[in-house]
């Protein structure tokens, strides 16, 4: 048998959701997963990227036993999830993001002893582990402060320690620097990386909507969107699909009712996207040849739009996604907002 | 099962369940609500009964009613107590999937959340006791008490109680927040129909059967017993049964809720997995 740490085979959700009470016998089905295949290897740091409400958490919340599958199955740290969640428990920890947990009557250190004793760790290894994954995320100085007297930053910091304490098999990551700032997004993304060079059998998933998050962070990258893994790749990868593209961003003056669909209708126009920016608009194309760029400046010029900046520029993770989906990952977002959780 | 981790659970549960109980920012302040709110509870009763009967304090009802009460305080505490553990790490804390996932029994954890409410119980019915025999003049002599009985009958009423907390911690897994009085509201419910108050005649003959598969009904009842023995056998509900015979059918029925109580925690455990239900969180 291969040792994967994280193995899922068709693995769907489905969530019925009951309509309101006028609309009773209505019973939406909404496809959070569908048909997942993931294998991650033991000492991997593996990304999921996709926008909200492409189905990360769900896929976390299988994976760490809290969620039963519709379909498929899924196996972490060689056990099956459904059938062996008291195998798989020992093994793993997770810690969301974006949400203040813990028991704020209690001060840093007994949260986080607390739940390594609820692990069976030995007490006095659990305090020395303690102050020393405080110190990597610059929180020692609290380690006596009680939990609800923290800001959210810092109890996100907190939780993210707790994560660490106990030493998973497999570690899960929800969105590990959502809401935080650029200082201590930069301590946890520093906490990942040597608690992984630490021991090369440690493997950690995080799920991000940060494209530098993954790029930077992760061995390997799926980028997922509505329920479905779209590619999985190492981020060099999966920009090497792009390379022979050429990717261009232009900023201009006001569109006069330029589409990106009347860009993409040009044979050699991959994917354009279109963002208003103050005075004037941002384009963002992936062109087949460079030669392309030449239809695109007639087709601004016929609609009397005067380019004011071009660059051609390597290709991102962005692109990919743009590629892969045809919209931008925040242009997802914004028409996904209304119906996300 | 494996038994550290069910100790584990169990220890650091309890001391958990200690921490947000106690941790009030005044110990005095914590001091006052732990001894005056039963006594108001109880003074509520005696008032009541005062007025009902024209203060007949010497009849053997009184001894009945009080002794009744004081020990019902128990029923609130350990069912609230173990079931409460959901709804606060669900909703307040955030942090029930975090306890879910971690490699705990869970049942064991939500019955030493419930220790700390039964130590505060405890105090509570000290109190009622002390100020019934202090002030009321409630026939119980320390030294005419049946003291095996008694601990034998309290030993078992917990566990019992303990399991009722547990089938209803498992439903609170599965329903919504507005559930999150359940403890206190199953308590306050059963109030009426285990003989804590007043004997089952009482009751219209349809609603007595109630009364008679709760196994907190034959707690009650021992207890009184053991406390202060032929006051309460001059009540009818279950003067025909000797003691031996309450405590078997206490032991049959708790061991029927134990029973009970495993069943429902699987099911409500699958189906809370199965409908996403553990990381809930209800917007308030
Ligand atoms: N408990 C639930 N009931 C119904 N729908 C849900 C539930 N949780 C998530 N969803 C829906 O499933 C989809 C995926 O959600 P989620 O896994 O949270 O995505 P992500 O973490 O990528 O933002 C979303 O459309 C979301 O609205
Ligand atoms: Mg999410």
């Amino acid at each position: 048998m291969t040792d994967f740490a994280i193995e899922t085979k068709d693995l769907s959700r489905i969530y019925k959701i009951r309509g309101n009470k006028k609309e009773k016998q209505i019973r939406k089905e909404l496809v959070a997963l569908e048909n997942v295949n993931l294998t991650v290897e033991r000492g991997e740091l593996f990304g999921l990227l996709g926008p909200n409400g492409a189905g990360k958490t769900t896929l976390i919340k299988i994976l760490t036993t809290l969620l039963a599958p519709t379909s498929g199955w899924a196996r972490v740290a060689g056990y099956d999830v459904t059938q062996h969640p008291n195998l798989v428990r020992p093994r793993i920890n997770m810690v969301s993001g974006g949400e203040s947990s813990g028991y704020g009557l209690l001060t840093v250190r007994e949260n986080l002893w607390m739940f390594s004793q609820f692990y069976g760790m030995p007490s006095k290894e659990a305090n020395q582990r303690i102050v020393e994954l405080l110190k990597m995320v610059g929180l020692e100085d609290r380690i006596h402060t009680k939990s609800s007297d923290l800001s959210t930053g810092l109890r996100q910091k907190m939780n993210i320690v707790r994560g660490f304490l106990t030493d998973p098999e497999v570690l899960f990551l929800d969105e590990p620097t959502l809401g935080l700032d650029v200082g201590a997004a930069r301590d946890v993304r520093k906490l990942i990386r040597s608690w992984l060079d630490a021991d090369k059998s440690r493997t950690l998933l995080l799920t991000t909507h940060y494209m530098v998050e993954a790029e930077e962070l992760c061995d390997r990258v799926a980028i997922i969107n509505k329920g479905r893994v779209l590619a999985c790749d190492t981020p060099a990868n999966l920009k090497r699909n792009l390379q022979r593209d050429a990717i261009f961003e232009i900023e201009t003056s006001p569109l006069n009712g330029l589409t990106s669909q009347i860009l993409q209708d040009q044979p050699e126009v991959k994917k354009a996207a279109l963002t208003d920016i103050e005075g004037g608009a941002r384009l963002e194309l992936i062109l087949k040849e460079e030669s392309a760029l030449a239809s695109v400046i007639n087709i601004l010029t016929q609609k009397d739009v005067k380019v004011r900046r071009l660059t051609k520029r390597e290709p991102t993770l962005e692109d990919v996604f743009m590629d892969l989906v045809g919209q931008k990952m925040e242009d997802v977002e914004k028409e996904e907002a209304p119906h996300a959780v | 099962m494996n038994r550290s981790e069910t100790t584990r659970s169990f220890t650091m549960a309890t001391w958990l369940g200690w921490q947000v109980e106690s941790n009030w920012t005044d110990p005095f302040l914590f001091a006052i609500y732990v001894i005056i709110k039963p006594l108001a509870s109880a003074a509520i009763l005696v008032v009541m009964y005062s007025i009902i009967t024209g203060g007949a304090y010497n009849s053997p009802l009184f001894p009945y009613i009080y002794l009744g009460n004081a020990f019902y305080t128990y029923v609130g505490a350990v069912m609230a107590g173990v079931s409460w553990a959901v709804i606060d790490d669900r909703e307040h804390y955030k942090t029930l999937k975090y306890m879910y996932i971690a490699p705990i029994n869970i049942p064991f954890y939500w019955l030493g959340r419930g220790v700390s409410r039964f130590l505060i119980g405890t105090v509570a019915v000290i109190v009622i006791l002390t100020a019934g025999v202090l002030f009321l003049h409630v026939p119980l002599d320390l030294t005419q008490v049946n003291w095996g009985l008694f601990l034998v009958s309290l030993l078992l009423g917990v566990t019992m109680l303990a399991m009722m907390g547990l089938i209803l911690a498992s439903i609170t897994l599965m329903v919504a927040h507005h559930f999150f009085l359940i403890g206190e509201a199953v308590a306050g419910a059963l109030y009426l129909f285990s003989g804590a108050i007043f004997p089952l005649e009482v009751l219209p003959a349809w609603l007595r059967p109630v009364g008679y598969v709760m196994p907190i009904t034959y707690w009650l009842e021992l207890m009184r017993r053991s406390l202060i023995g032929e006051v309460a056998q001059a009540f009818p509900t279950l003067a025909q049964y000797s003691n031996l015979q309450l405590l078997g059918i206490l032991l049959g029925l708790t061991v029927v809720f134990a029973v009970i109580s495993v069943f429902t925690f699987r099911w409500c455990d699958y189906r809370a997995r199965e409908l996403g239900l553990i990381d809930r969180v209800s917007n308030y």
